[in-house]
């Protein structure tokens, strides 16, 4: 009876199980992008299937589109676009295109348009489908194949997962971020640590959070290998229902969707939230990262001559030099956005950082709100005007942009980037890319001062 | 495209990919990703590793290099495929001519891709992952028995990891979809269960 939220979530799912150990479990909503679901779509099409309950699929461009205007830039990616719209005008299927006033990332929208609660299950064809864990509901990322099956069936053949719970407990200082919590889970559990697991994240520093935070938490579970993400719902998360279009539409009520306190977890990790410093990272995997007070690590911190020529790649990679000081590299670009940190809470914090200040010369910057709903209220706070006096370009399309570089928002060959998103891979913001991963406060930080920088020098 | 009649023992020339965390940006970079196929991926695989800037091959990486230029199998490092969720990558691999990936883990999106797609992924221990690389890096072939979870290579015979649903799709090769209908009326049972305010409208 001392179920973990996950079992709970899975139990309440499970239609039936496979003759080969799998089960059939049910997906209350799916939301689709441009990029992942076309050859699901035709997928249905070859095998003369239609869509089981189209009124349960939501479908949003955000990947490739333009972030300038709302033109995409090429051919290519206008076909994907306008591919989109025509698999759900046939399939009668919710589509928020491209000047659709509830346009955005995928999941800065769901959240927006209030289409998560708890006790749901959510699938989408993008890895960062955790993030909707913040909300007690299993999220979790399928690939295209999936999406044809959940398109066709409603439901995903699934394999229960190993339970992992992260626990981090106590007061984390001023300037330590949401952000910075999951960079050092990261770091600690490593980049494959949860591959297999489901993880809760738990502890008085996740409860402390807001819904903002704690999607940033629950979004980059997915970069130490968790396909699900979990919190437990409180009075924090209840509150965040009220008030968007699909409010009071539906609920998914019959469980406390929190883990029992006596459920035992497969592993169990804990963190200080003491010993949480404002991270960067100096490498080209997500787990390699330092407090932004410390040094690029030297051979001499590894054992393992794999270690050792894994950080000689990375440094080579980066163009940096083992042992040099974090706050002594320079940068290019400042990018803030992304489905990990382009909410009017981010953005609100990096503004705090650029009020009555400079972006430093040669620094291109760039803002790209999560949504049009999103870059409204900033605006209407008067938070564009901050960043545009600060010398920031602000993006009037929402989308992934540079997060991935699959619009034309791409980093050139060597060009290094403070970026407030999720990964920090070799070509991901570009093919020679160097990004460094941050919390868009940070990224303000250094974007003022031209290198990597401590936010809490700014006052 | 689905492979139909899985071979129960796949065989063949494997090439050593020793990196840990090769993340899916760098099995397929996204600008081959602006396409509504699946086709046409092959020279997307690897690419940044493979071609130089130029488009010119490096002749320095594996897969450029004889006897590996035939392989089918790769022998990688930890945490193999994490990242985006891109399919594309596990198509383009197929494309490319790998029919199996052993390494110690892969990250879970990754790997139920690559069982819809007959990619099969043997999970060992890094002990016998070592050995393997050693052997791929002489150029010897490597066997792997799906039946028994067997991987054999000169003198070494070790078992893998596999889940028994990812080896039945292997071995049978099946349409998950088609499959899950032949369960339709448990979903419309599991539905009528369901409360009406647990049922999700999106607003069009």
């Amino acid at each position: 009876m001392s179920r973990t939220l996950y079992d709970k979530l899975v139990d309440a799912h499970k239609v039936c199980d496979l003759p080969d150990g799998d089960m059939l479990i049910y997906v209350d909503f799916h939301i689709m992008n441009e990029y992942t679901s076309p050859q699901a779509f035709s997928g249905l099409d070859t095998k003369g299937l239609s869509v089981w309950r189209p009124e349960a699929h939501l479908a949003v461009v955000d990947h490739v589109n333009a972030t300038r205007s709302s033109e995409p830039h090429d051919a290519a990616s206008k076909l994907l676009i306008d591919n989109l719209e025509d698999n759900c005008t046939k399939h009668d299927i919710a589509f928020y295109g491209l000047g659709d006033p509830r346009q955005g990332i995928e999941h800065i929208v769901v959240p927006e348009q209030g289409l998560v609660a708890p006790g749901m299950l959510i699938a989408c064809g993008d890895s960062h489908t955790t993030t909707y864990g913040a909300y007690g509901a299993l999220g979790f990322g399928i690939g295209t194949s999936e999406v044809e099956h959940v398109l066709a069936t409603q439901t995903l053949r699934y394999k229960r997962m190993k339970t992992m719970r992260v626990t981090v407990d106590g007061e984390t200082a001023p300037g330590v971020t949401a952000k910075d919590i999951i960079m050092k889970v990261v770091q600690v559990v490593g980049a494959g640590g949860a591959n297999g697991f489901a993880v809760e994240f738990a502890g008085s520093a996740i409860r402390n959070l807001d819904m903002a935070g704690r999607m940033t938490v629950c979004n980059m579970a997915v970069e130490l290998g968790a396909r699900a993400a979990l919190i437990s719902a409180d009075e924090t998360t209840q509150a965040a229902l009220q008030g968007h279009p699909h409010s009071g539409q539906f609920a998914f009520k019959g469980e406390n969707w929190i883990s029992a306190p006596d459920a035992t977890f497969d592993k169990e990790v804990t963190i200080a939230g003491a010993d949480i410093e404002p991270l960067i990272t100096w490498g080209t995997s997500p787990d390699q990262s330092v407090p932004i007070t410390a040094n690029v690590p030297v051979t001499s911190d590894y054992v393992s001559p794999k270690a050792k020529a894994a950080l000689d790649r990375s440094l080579k990679y980066m163009g940096l030099t083992a042992g040099q000081s974090a706050q002594s590299i320079s940068i290019d670009t400042a990018f803030i956005g992304s489905c990990t940190n382009s909410r009017i809470e981010d953005l609100r914090e990096a503004a705090k950082i650029l009020e009555g200040r400079k972006v430093a010369v040669g620094v291109e910057a760039i803002v790209v709100p999560g949504s049009a709903m999103t870059r409204i209220k900033a605006e209407a706070e008067g938070l564009r005007d901050i960043f545009e006096a600060a010398g920031f370009e602000w993006r009037p399309e929402a989308g992934c942009s540079m997060c991935l570089a699959m619009n034309d928002d791409i980093a050139m060959d060597g060009e290094r980037v403070a970026s407030s998103t999720n990964r920090n891979f070799e070509g991901r913001q570009g093919r020679g890319a160097r990004t460094h991963l941050m919390s868009p406060a940070m990224v303000a930080a250094a974007a003022v001062t031209g290198h990597l920088a401590d936010v809490r020098d700014f006052k | 495209m689905k492979d139909q009649q899985m071979t129960k023992m796949i065989k063949g020339v494997a090439a050593p990919l020793p990196l840990a965390n090769v993340d899916t940006d760098v099995i397929m970079p996204k600008r081959f990703l602006i396409t509504i196929t699946r086709e046409g991926l092959a020279d997307g695989t690897f690419a940044d590793l493979r071609f130089d800037s130029d488009g010119a091959p490096r002749p320095d990486f594996i897969l450029n290099k004889a006897p590996w230029t035939q392989a089918s199998i790769l022998v990688v490092g930890d945490n193999f495929g994490c990242g985006s969720s891109r399919e594309h990558a596990v198509w383009g691999m197929r494309q490319l001519g790998i029919v199996a990936c052993i390494g110690t883990s892969f990250a879970g999106i990754f790997y139920d891709n690559a069982r819809k797609n007959g990619l099969a992924l043997p999970i060992v221990s890094p002990q016998t992952r070592d050995a393997l690389l050693q052997y791929a890096g002489n150029g010897a072939e490597i066997g792997i028995e799906l039946n028994d979870r067997t991987i054999t290579a000169g003198d070494v015979s070790a078992p893998f990891e596999m889940d028994a649903a990812t080896q039945t799709a292997l071995i049978r090769g099946r349409d998950d979809t088609l499959d899950s209908l032949e369960h339709a009326g448990a979903i419309r049972d599991y539905e009528a269960g369901l409360k009406s305010e647990m049922r999700v409208s999106v607003i069009k």
